[in-house]
């Protein structure tokens, strides 16, 4: 499994306010949603985004609200990957829980500039920078965690059990 | 080796001797919790997985406090589907408008939460129950969903730092100026992924409601779960409360902490939080520059008693600034009711400010009290994000029921007075 695209960049404590603004949290419906991706801290975002796209942060992102909407707009817009210094507990947790890849590398997220093209292998966790040509080691997930992934989400891992 | 409190509630609800930092496990659930925002999620998700139904009517709470009495059609939809999905499963701990509260006010009140628990809760917050002693932490819908359906849940054990608590608050200050003073001086992820464990003789010294804010804010610095010992404060506010047996935690003497963090409560000054990060303290003494145009006291940080006391004590009598708009909600029904018997409503709606029946409303930017573009807020709510509470160019200042009520006499941030 893998995805590949386009690099759009976002500073520490990313929050799930600025992911998605509670002011549209009176719908669970993930399209309509996902038209306010980022709104609040980059309104560029959903116009600009193609499938496959790679979101890098910093430290703590998605920090802040349990709002599993966070992770599912991300998803929803086709973002293939998000790559982060650190994540926020509930928000890695949720990630993983409906699927939206997520990785924990600190060397890529300094080395990776906004528009790059970057492609992420997630079985061996290699991040590879296109334009510079430089290549990152993500930290694996540990198995149990990989077993939810593998199964596409928590729910169908548990209905595997 | 020696377990932390929180291992040791974690250890015992996944049927283990011992655990130690980093193990992955799975624990039995004391209770599930969902509110009007993330129970719709977790109801798509449980119909889509479809499970036959919930693991235990009684262990399930679902509280409609987002977003209630409705404000727009949507809002109502998805109350509509919470409702439909509580009385299908005949979940025993649901609350709708006139029974509501914010629900980490109401779950502790109403005795739902007690110490010894393990509870998840699609809610960040969820982490207050820790000041009765419960492990306690926020997840998401799907892990609401699978919670309801098995009645466990996986967990990473964590780490903790211990938070030595000595001395005792000057009068001026309260538990939200000590969290402040905390997530000031540690970060907004300096416990990610770790346990807050607060100890010392100072406890002693720190009401349950201060406790419930300390403990309700360690989301903001990172943390997975703050938690309290239990002594005699504790077990005084659950006697006669709780619906199920208390059961006692406490540390090994030899338990094992990342860090220890010695705070003395008698240095705590009026503190407060300014834009965009809940770490950017300040002492309130040092803002006095800064104009605001609302005042919101309320929300699940400090909505409670003891809260809406203080407010009172410095309202009371006097008029809120020209200009100015002043909001305060009483967390429960149970707490506004006790505002209206005491006399707070009349003292409050006399000095300008407005008095609405309990939600999370302007916490979140949902409703009652939305900002302006440009425009300032200090609340004694507990995120102060971009946007948060309105307009992209707006701002949130976070603080104590002291400093927000002083602010709304003058119209600027203002210490309480030391007496």
């Amino acid at each position: 499994m893998n995805t590949e695209g386009k690099v759009f960049k976002y500073p520490d404590n990313v929050d799930t306010d600025v992911i998605i603004p509670a002011r549209y949290l009176n719908t669970s419906d993930a399209q309509e949603l996902s038209k306010h991706c980022m709104e609040d801290i980059d309104a560029e975002f959903v116009k600009k985004v193609n499938n496959g796209d790679i979101m890098v942060a910093g430290w703590n992102f998605g920090c802040g609200s349990s709002r599993e909407h966070a992770p599912l707009v991300i998803k929803t817009c086709g973002t293939g990957c998000v790559i982060a210094k650190s994540f926020a507990r509930i928000f890695y947790r949720n990630a993983i829980n409906i699927g939206l890849p997520i990785l924990e590398c600190p060397e890529a997220a300094d080395g990776i500039s906004a528009g790059d093209e970057v492609t992420v292998d997630f079985d061996t966790g290699i991040i590879t920078d296109l334009t510079t040509k430089k290549t990152y080691q993500a930290q694996p997930f540990p198995e149990f965690i990989q077993n939810i992934i593998k199964a596409g989400g928590l729910l169908k891992s548990l209905k595997a059990r | 080796m020696g377990m932390t409190m929180t291992q040791k509630i974690l250890a015992k609800h996944a049927g283990l001797d011992s655990v130690e930092a980093g193990q992955l496990i799975s624990a039995k659930l004391d209770l599930v919790l969902g509110n009007d925002i993330t129970t719709p999620v977790a109801v798509n998700e449980f119909n889509k997985a479809g499970f036959d139904g919930v693991f235990d009517k009684d262990r399930i709470a679902i509280v409609l406090d987002h977003f209630v009495p409705n404000k727009d059609i949507k809002a109502a939809e998805q109350s509509k589907q919470c409702r439909e999905f509580a009385c299908a499963h005949c979940v025993s701990h649901f609350y709708d408008v006139g029974k509501m509260g914010i629900e980490h006010a109401l779950l502790p009140e109403q005795g739902v939460v007690t110490a010894g628990d393990c509870i998840i809760g699609a809610d960040s917050h969820t982490c207050t129950y820790g000041a009765l002693g419960a492990f306690s932490t926020g997840v998401g819908s799907t892990d609401m969903a699978a919670g309801m359906a098995t009645g466990t849940a996986w967990f990473k054990v964590p780490a903790a730092i211990k938070f030595e608590l000595k001395g005792k608050l000057p009068k001026n200050c309260s538990g939200k100026d000590v969290i402040l003073t905390i997530i000031g001086m540690i970060g907004v992820d300096g416990a990610l992924y770790k346990s807050m464990e607060f100890t010392g003789e100072g406890v002693a010294s720190l009401s349950m409601d201060d406790r419930l804010c300390i403990c309700n804010m360690a989301i903001e610095a990172g943390a997975k779960n703050g938690i309290f010992p239990v002594d005699d404060i504790t077990r005084a506010y659950m006697s006669g409360r709780t619906e199920r047996e208390p059961r006692e935690f406490s540390a090994d003497p030899d338990a094992v902490y990342e860090k220890v963090i010695e705070i003395d409560l008698s240095k705590i000054v009026p503190t407060v939080a300014c834009p965009h990060l809940p770490e950017n303290t300040k002492p309130a003494s040092e803002l006095s520059d800064i104009k605001v145009d609302q005042v919101v006291i309320g929300s699940c940080t400090n909505g409670r008693m003891e809260d809406m006391e203080a407010a009172y004590n410095t309202l009371k009598g006097k008029k809120v600034a020209d200009g100015l708009r002043c909001i305060i909600i009483p967390a429960t029904m149970a707490i506004y009711r006790e505002c209206v018997e005491r006399g707070y409503v009349t003292a409050f709606i006399d000095a300008g400010a407005v008095v609405s029946t309990p939600t999370c409303g302007p916490c979140l930017g949902g409703y009652m009290g939305i900002l302006a573009e440009g425009e300032r807020c200090i609340a004694t709510t507990n995120r102060n994000f971009v946007g948060r509470m309105g307009h992209v160019k707006s701002e949130v200042y976070l603080a104590s029921p002291k400093t927000a009520a002083a602010s709304a006499l003058t119209g600027r941030i203002t210490a309480p007075k030391e007496d």
